[in-house]
């Protein structure tokens, strides 16, 4: 399904080759293959049309050098685009405060509690105390997850079986790290939809009552076009610092990280490449650009332009 | 409906006065296609058919654009046996009849069968489950609470035990206690992962044992959230355990699930249910209609 774009570019732009420049008439078809790429790769739709506009109005002009293949120039264009979207200065999370919070949301099944318990052994790791709390009361056995989680890595986990406030959770949870003199606590929640106000009206209070220093949106990379509309309702409603990108051990080309990044502009400060507690990454924005065109060896194409 | 409207009021402005359905209308389509999910190829294929579908009636007025589009839609979605519809829930002359549940991580294969199970039950089967995803983290814990709500019995060997022997035992207890039917959970897996692949077919042959034409059902669940990857799942999953159903959840936001359509196409497997919350009584027969009406909604 997926062919190489250069490939594909290489074609669709043979009939540039001997024209010299770049112009509207001779890049058009070649702006098409890039946008159908993205979208493939699941770029939200708008998305990549705004993007590839951009691109080809900066490659507009351009010489084409007799050297390289105008194709791969042009992915060369493309792949900097990209990065450039992406990327920026490195973001680390916020860990000020005594004790710090860290607020995890998303939607279902994305991956939170799995990434709160690699959060809490990175973060331990680091030489600080950790505490997590469990303020996922709705989906079953939810609390024993984190708890088995939390033995895995050697952190205490905070849980209320009985309590059915979610916000009370939280604050006695913090209150309890208090106490403990721990340095950190990781608050993870229960999946929710960004349609779904009850719930969206939830992490909302939760996010008031404990003030978090850092609020993370963790999503699957394998999500499609619906990426963005969650993303903005997300950000709306909390105002998220970054951005956590899971599954991406698999072979889903993460377009939907471009969509987020774009729509919401908020960095992406961690990957999650497994189920197990130590598949923690940092995120490289050329590394994911290049996922997204789905070419592996575009950093040495780009070398060569 | 006010939104369905919007988008084909749109397409009649751009259609008015027109022969044939021409660049613009073209262009919303493929907006309203891609942003659904249903994936640039299969978008380019339905906008063929609705090109050539012109082409042969000359005029075409919105109404009979609309008709179009639905019927070239629903045509790519492979057909329901409409007995399978109309008594999903009912007997099965198989018995106990196998159902095992597969896909990747996270796309609720556990909550899928919590709700089916509640539902064969309330249809008067007697439902046996098998907890063999024995390697997330409180995946046994969470079946059980599972069973425990519908009230049927969960077959279990706790957590980091071998996944098949729990199938083999939960089919083989299903047949002593005279069960309709045995739903086998398994642990999510990315397709990428050769020997999580390989330990499905494994399950499968342990459970022939018992029942030589078991699994009578292998459900592969989607998240209706996944973009294009999905497509790839249902090659490979397929590959490894011929899939014959597939389920799509978490249809209850506002993603469209339109990849199952260029799926459904490609390998002819029919999509049977949806799930559209987190609660027992969410889950739904496939209605390929609504599907289709649901794609031009625009919320
Ligand atoms: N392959 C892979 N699986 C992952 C990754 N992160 C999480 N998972 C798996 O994805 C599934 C869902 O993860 P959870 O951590 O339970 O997700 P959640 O967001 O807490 O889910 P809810 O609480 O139900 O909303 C589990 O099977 C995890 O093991 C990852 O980076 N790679
Ligand atoms: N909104 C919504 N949430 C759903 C639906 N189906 C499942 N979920 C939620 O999605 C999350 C994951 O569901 P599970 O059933 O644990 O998924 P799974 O495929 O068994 O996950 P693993 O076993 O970890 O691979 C849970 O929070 C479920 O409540 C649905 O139709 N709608
Ligand atoms: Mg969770
Ligand atoms: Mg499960």
């Amino acid at each position: 399904m997926f062919e190489n774009l250069s490939s594909k570019l290489n074609t669709a732009i043979r009939t540039l080759k001997g024209q010299g420049r770049i112009t509207d008439v001779n890049v058009a078809a070649t702006v098409k293959e890039i946008r159908k790429a993205l979208m493939d790769a699941d770029v939200n739709y708008k998305v990549a049309k705004e993007i590839t506009d951009k691109i080809k109005e900066e490659a507009l002009g351009q010489k084409i050098l007799i050297a390289v293949e105008p194709g791969q120039m042009l992915v060369k264009i493309v792949h900097d685009e990209l990065t450039g979207l992406m990327g920026g200065e490195k973001k680390d999370i916020n860990l000020k405060g005594d004790p710090a919070v860290v607020l995890i949301a998303g939607l279902q099944g994305s991956g939170k509690t799995t990434f709160s318990g690699k959060l809490a052994q990175h973060i331990k790791k680091g030489g600080r105390n950790v505490l997590l709390v469990a303020c996922d009361i709705y989906r079953p056995a939810a609390i024993d997850q984190l708890k088995v989680l939390g033995e895995q890595v050697g952190v205490e986990v905070y849980a209320e079986p009985e309590n059915k406030n979610a916000v009370s959770i939280a604050q006695n949870g913090i209150e309890y790290a208090r106490k403990m003199g721990k340095k950190v606590v990781i608050v993870d929640t229960a999946g929710r939809l960004a349609v779904d106000e009850a719930m969206m009206n939830e992490i909302a209070a939760v996010k008031e009552a404990i003030k978090p220093t850092e609020i993370l949106f963790v999503v699957d990379s394998m999500t499609g076009q619906d990426a963005v509309n969650t993303a903005k309702t997300f950000n709306d409603r909390l105002n998220f610092d970054g951005v956590v990108l899971t599954k991406l051990d698999g072979d889903a080309r993460g377009g939907a990280a471009l969509s987020i990044r774009h729509v919401v502009e908020k960095p992406i400060k961690f990957i999650s490449t497994g189920e197990k507690m130590e598949a923690l990454d940092q995120f490289y924005p050329d590394r994911m650009a290049s996922r997204i065109l789905g070419m592996g060896d575009v950093l040495s194409l780009v070398e060569k332009a | 409906e006010k939104t369905k409207e919007g988008f084909f009021s749109k397409l009649s402005r751009v259609v008015v006065g027109k022969s044939k359905v021409d660049e613009d209308v073209l262009d919303e389509l493929e907006e309203i296609l891609i942003s659904s999910d249903v994936g640039v190829e299969t978008t380019i294929k339905i906008i063929r058919r609705i090109e050539d579908r012109v082409a042969k009636d000359k005029f075409l007025t919105t109404n009979e654009l609309d008709g179009i589009l639905r019927e070239e839609i629903a045509e790519l979605l492979a057909e329901n046996k409409s007995s399978d519809v109309e008594n999903a829930f009912i007997k099965s002359d198989k018995k106990p009849f196998v159902l095992m549940v597969v896909g990747v991580n996270g796309v609720g294969k556990t909550t899928t069968i919590g709700k089916l199970a509640s539902q064969f039950h309330q249809a008067g089967n007697k439902v046996v489950l098998g907890a063999g995803d024995t390697f997330r983290a409180a995946a046994v814990d969470q079946l059980k609470l599972w069973g425990q709500r519908v009230g049927i019995p969960v077959i279990d060997h706790g957590m980091n035990t071998d996944p098949a022997s729990v199938a083999y035992d939960a089919v083989k207890q299903a047949v002593e206690q005279d069960a309709d039917i045995v739903i086998i959970d398994t642990a999510g897996r990315l397709h990428t992962k050769v020997n999580l692949m390989n330990e499905l077919s494994k399950i499968k042959r342990v459970m022939q044992k018992v029942i030589p034409d078991a699994p009578h059902e292998v459900l592969l669940v989607l998240d209706g959230s996944t973009g294009q990857n999905a497509f790839i799942q249902a090659q490979e999953f397929t590959k490894v355990t011929e899939v014959t159903a597939l389920a799509i959840t978490k249809l209850d936001g506002t993603a469209k699930g339109g990849v199952v359509i260029g799926i459904s196409d490609q390998f002819k497997i029919p999509v049977k249910y949806i799930g559209v919350g987190e609660k027992i009584e969410d889950l739904q027969v496939f209605n390929k209609k609504e599907f289709v009406d649901s794609l031009f909604k625009r919320k």
